[in-house]
């Protein structure tokens, strides 16, 4: 059986900045995905991505995912697509290939960089046709290029339901308007504004009640929430959508690291259940790593980032960097994370990425 | 309902005096000049090298406000297409007796054509007024953001941030 230095799970940002770190550094690098080509959510994403310049701010997501390829194959790394990962034996990978032909791999060190997964919520009429995942609503009309409808109802007003909704309107389509349970927009003004210009209304303390339909969806029903959540009578407004989108968040790719045998520790401001990590990256189990939406949801420049981070510290491991090489390195990639998470929307995550780090030190018995 | 930014979407008027990317009511007067609306600390400062002059400084950390330098400034509007927040525009006072003109970033098909009259709208989307559009600029370094300049009457300047999207209405 084949025996890889490193095994990179996830062609994203996340794993394709660790795959090229690694191998840049001497490492024999196998990255795998299961789509047909790597860049994971970036090859949707149509809109200019906020950011910082260092990490291709200003560019359109696919073109970002492009780039980073780019580099990729520059540096030799071997990509695998249309590959799934189905499972993890101690150091063996069960991979399908061709979604045909199952069979092991070996690595020294693995690097999961799967992402993330949305989120549901369940309401009546949740399993009629037409209620979907904002991110399947975006894959939908960006890759496939085909509307799922004429008038969409948005829940949730994070950046995800925000810039979705926005490329809804892009595509030709009517959102009727953007529902948020908090009393407070979830995603960045500078996205809240440019959808409200458009003319989408925002609702905040809103709820979806009821979705209606024979065969698929035809109209909602929503209503106002008072402080302790609680709908508010008499406040039900009913009106035709045929489209419902889902998105209240998203959650970390957990079930392969648990596989592995990784810790997870709760942390709502990273997603949910996340696999514990420490400054290197490294979970609880020695030679395997997490970058990425998989280790805790944040943004394309922290993805790039900490895979960066997990890519040298893999190559420290396997003796391609010495110890003193890899540490400037290391020191100045937890700067620029650091630096990334600030501002009052970095600095939940940032405390959490903390609090996972203490952990993780804890476990090990540092 | 509450007003501002985080509730409506909408930043309020006050919440946009206070921040450094919005010229003063002297300097606003005086000629074209960009309009920063982005208000919250976010990491992001794709404006600061965007503007060829250095009005627009970010600095360290990232998620510092843009800060805008109104006397260096000339409204020129290269940062509107660059701003991937779509958060920048440039108003002009001074473009006719009347009539100011309000430039900012479009990324909707189809385009209005120059010379026509459009609705213009303000920053929750609602027909506002009448306005000319002045310019449609689509350039390929902009990679698909495309900068329009409407005249408005001066009175709305300070409200029109769009126009009505321009589309067959859907069944
Ligand atoms: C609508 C939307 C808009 C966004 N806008 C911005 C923005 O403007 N700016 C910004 O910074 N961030 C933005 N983000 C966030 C950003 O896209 C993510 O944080 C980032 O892409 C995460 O990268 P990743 O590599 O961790 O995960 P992903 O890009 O999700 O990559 C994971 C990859 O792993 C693969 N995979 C998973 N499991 C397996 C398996 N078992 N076998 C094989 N392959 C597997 C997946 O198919 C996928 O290709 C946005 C996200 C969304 C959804
Ligand atoms: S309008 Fe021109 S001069 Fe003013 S900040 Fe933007 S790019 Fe710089
Ligand atoms: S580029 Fe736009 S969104 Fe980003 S900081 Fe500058 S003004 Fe704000």
């Amino acid at each position: 059986m084949l025996t890889t230095d490193v095994v990179v799970v996830g062609g994203g940002s996340a794993g394709l900045a660790a795959a090229i770190e690694s191998s840049k550094a001497g490492a024999e690098v196998l990255l795998i995905d299961e789509n047909a080509r790597p860049g994971g959510q970036l090859f949707k994403q149509i809109h200019k991505f906020f950011g910082s310049r260092r990490h291709y701010a200003g560019i359109r997501g696919f073109e970002i995912g492009r780039r980073l390829l780019e580099e990729a194959h520059k540096n030799e790394v071997e990509i695998k697509l249309n590959t799934i990962i189905f499972g993890i034996l101690g150091n063996k990978i069960g991979i399908v290939e061709d979604k045909t032909h199952a069979k092991w791999l070996k690595a020294k060190t693995i690097i999961f960089s799967c992402g993330a997964s949305e989120k549901l919520i369940s309401f009546p009429g949740w399993t009629l046709p037409g209620v979907m995942g904002a991110g399947a609503a975006q894959t939908i009309i960006n890759l496939h290029r085909v509307l799922p409808g004429s008038r969409f109802l948005m829940i949730g007003s994070g950046n995800v339901g925000l810039v979705v909704s926005y490329q809804i309107l892009q595509a030709g389509a009517e959102v009727v308007a953007i529902i948020e349970a908090l009393p407070k927009i979830g995603g960045y003004g500078i996205h809240a504004s440019k959808i409200r210009r458009a003319g989408v209304q925002i609702a905040v303390s809103h709820t979806i009640k009821e979705a209606y339909g024979k065969d698929k969806v035809e109209a909602v029903t929503i209503g106002a929430l008072d402080k302790n959540m609680n709908l508010v009578p008499g406040s039900e407004k009913r009106f035709k959508v045929d489209v419902i989108c889902l998105a209240v968040g998203l959650k970390p790719n957990i079930e392969l690291p648990l596989m592995a045998g990784c810790e997870t520790m709760f942390l709502a401001n990273l997603g949910g259940q996340v696999p514990i990590h420490d400054e290197n990256m490294e979970t609880t189990v020695e030679g395997i790593y997490v970058a990425g939406d998989c280790a805790g949801i944040e943004e394309v420049s922290t993805a790039i980032e900490s895979g960066r981070l997990a890519g040298i510290a893999v190559a420290e491991k396997l003796g391609y960097l010495t110890k003193n090489e890899a540490y400037d390195v290391k020191v100045n990639l937890r700067e620029v994370l650091d630096e990334l998470r600030g501002g009052p929307f970095g600095m939940q995550r940032k405390y959490a990425k903390q609090q996972l780090i203490r952990r993780a030190a804890h476990l090990k018995g540092v | 309902m509450e007003k501002g930014l985080e509730t409506t979407g909408i930043p309020s008027m006050e919440e946009l005096e206070k921040t450094p990317g919005f010229p003063s009511s002297k300097r606003l007067m005086e000629g074209p000049v960009a309009v920063i609306e982005c208000l919250q600390e976010i990491p992001c400062d794709p404006c600061e090298t965007a503007c060829p002059l250095g009005a627009i400084e970010v600095g360290k950390p990232i998620t510092n406000l843009p800060e805008l330098d109104e006397d260096k400034c000339t409204g020129c509007g290269i940062c509107i297409p660059l701003c991937p927040g779509l958060a920048i525009f440039v108003i002009d006072y001074t473009y006719s007796e009347d009539e100011a003109l309000v430039t900012f970033p479009y990324e909707f098909l189809p385009l209005p054509e120059e010379d026509s009259l459009v609705n213009a709208t303000d920053r929750s989307g609602r027909p506002l007024t009448k306005g000319r559009i002045v310019k449609v600029l689509a350039r390929k370094q902009f990679d698909r953001t495309v900068v329009v300049s409407i005249a408005v009457l001066k009175k709305y300047a300070q409200r029109v941030r769009g126009i009505v999207l321009n589309r067959g209405k859907g069944e």
